[in-house]
């Protein structure tokens, strides 16, 4: 952080502009990319549905705050899945966590 | 071929980023520095080069009339009167881009490497034929882009055409960089724009009235005596490409106001 962004949070002002266009940029060069390799938008829906049916045939997840997109960086593109799980499906309560999937230790 | 020409593509994907500009201004640098060198103008759709150059008046026979063969190269080529090391071959009519194939190209590539060190290839915008064309003809590339999110997404399908094409190296010229706008951090940096698109900087050209005054009067800024920012980076990315080892102009360090060293103070990392 710089001492602007300091100074603009500060004051709860809006973050300068070139941080915006960095991160706009960046995701739609991930979708272009992606197309010029001829995955297209159709096919990203086929991929989401179908990894969460897998997904759902061993933990419930939570649908609403699942979340899969591209980022990409250095011209390498990766699918990233967010994938929060409310509970395996034996029954076992977790918390709804979205990183830590190993989180076992903890039940409601 | 007999000698070691290097032919360059200068490409952007996006039309009006400075890919004609750099054209004629590299040129210029590059023959004023002793290399016999070659402007082909190869958007024939939308011919400038000709215009930038001013070399309008002068022109009679186009890359058409070469590859009809209704003169010689000698007779197309428009030798510039102020820097005689330069000639610029002049882009035919747009009717050429219903028959021209990328052999055409390579071929007036191959003539124009028989005679000269460089061969600048201005190229069209967009992706298509035109592009497609200009791209048969070079061995390297230059992608000229401006630090906005149109350019730079233009630029990077253009990169993403030429990675799957033998074109090495590829590098990267921003233009029309504004360091105010760059310290106040209104502006892409220098270093998201080569991030983004991963591509060795060649150089970057600093935003300056003095590209479209010299543009009013056909003479490129490289040509003429004054001192001007544009006309200090032209030079910088000219001695680059030509492997003399000198360090990147840095926008950082080109303003020189109050106002411009507080931009820079803000820009201090706190944490």
């Amino acid at each position: 952080m710089t001492l602007r962004d300091l100074i603009n949070k500060l004051l709860g002002r809006e973050t300068a502009s070139a941080n915006t266009a960095r991160e706009r940029l960046q995701l739609v060069l991930a979708h272009d990319r992606v197309d010029m390799s001829s995955l297209t938008t159709d096919l990203l829906d086929k991929m989401r549905k179908e990894i969460l049916d897998v997904v759902a045939k061993y933990v419930e997840i939570d649908f609403e705050e699942v979340a899969v997109s591209l980022e990409t960086e250095d011209r390498m593109t990766a699918l990233v899945a967010n994938l929060p799980i409310k509970r395996t499906v034996s029954g076992e309560i977790k918390f709804k966590n979205n990183n830590e999937k190993n989180d076992k230790d903890i039940k409601k | 071929m007999s000698k070691n020409t290097r032919t360059i593509l200068i490409c952007s994907g996006k039309g009006g980023v400075g890919k004609t500009t750099l054209t004629a201004n590299l040129g210029i640098a590059l023959a004023n520095s002793g290399a016999t060198t070659a402007v082909l103008d190869a958007d024939f759709g939308l011919r400038n080069l000709d215009l930038l150059l001013g070399l309008e008046n002068r022109i009679i026979y186009t890359a058409q009339d070469v590859l009809d063969k209704n003169c010689r190269l000698d007779q197309a080529l428009v030798r510039h009167k102020k820097e005689p090391n330069l000639a610029l071959l002049p882009a035919g009519d747009p009717r050429m881009l219903d028959w021209m194939k990328p052999e055409d190209m390579k071929k007036i590539s191959d003539m124009l490497s028989e005679k000269f060190d460089f061969v600048l290839v201005d190229c069209p915008a967009g992706v298509e034929d035109g592009f497609k064309n200009a791209l048969a003809a070079c061995k390297e590339a230059i992608v000229v882009t401006n630090p906005e999110l149109s350019a730079v997404r233009d630029a990077d399908r253009v990169i993403g055409i030429l990675n799957t094409s033998d074109i090495e190296p590829i590098q990267l010229v921003i233009n029309r960089v504004r360091p105010n706008m760059m310290a106040s951090q209104e502006m892409l940096s220098i270093d998201d724009v080569q991030g983004i698109l991963s591509l060795p900087l060649l150089g970057i050209v600093l935003e300056d009235e003095q590209v479209i005054i010299s543009t009013n009067r056909g003479e490129p800024l490289t040509l003429t005596d004054g001192r001007s920012p544009a006309k200090k980076c032209y030079l910088n990315v000219s001695q680059r490409l030509t492997g003399t080892d000198v360090p990147i102009i840095d926008p950082k360090n080109e303003g020189k106001s109050l106002k411009d060293k507080f931009m820079r103070l803000m820009q201090t990392k706190v944490f």
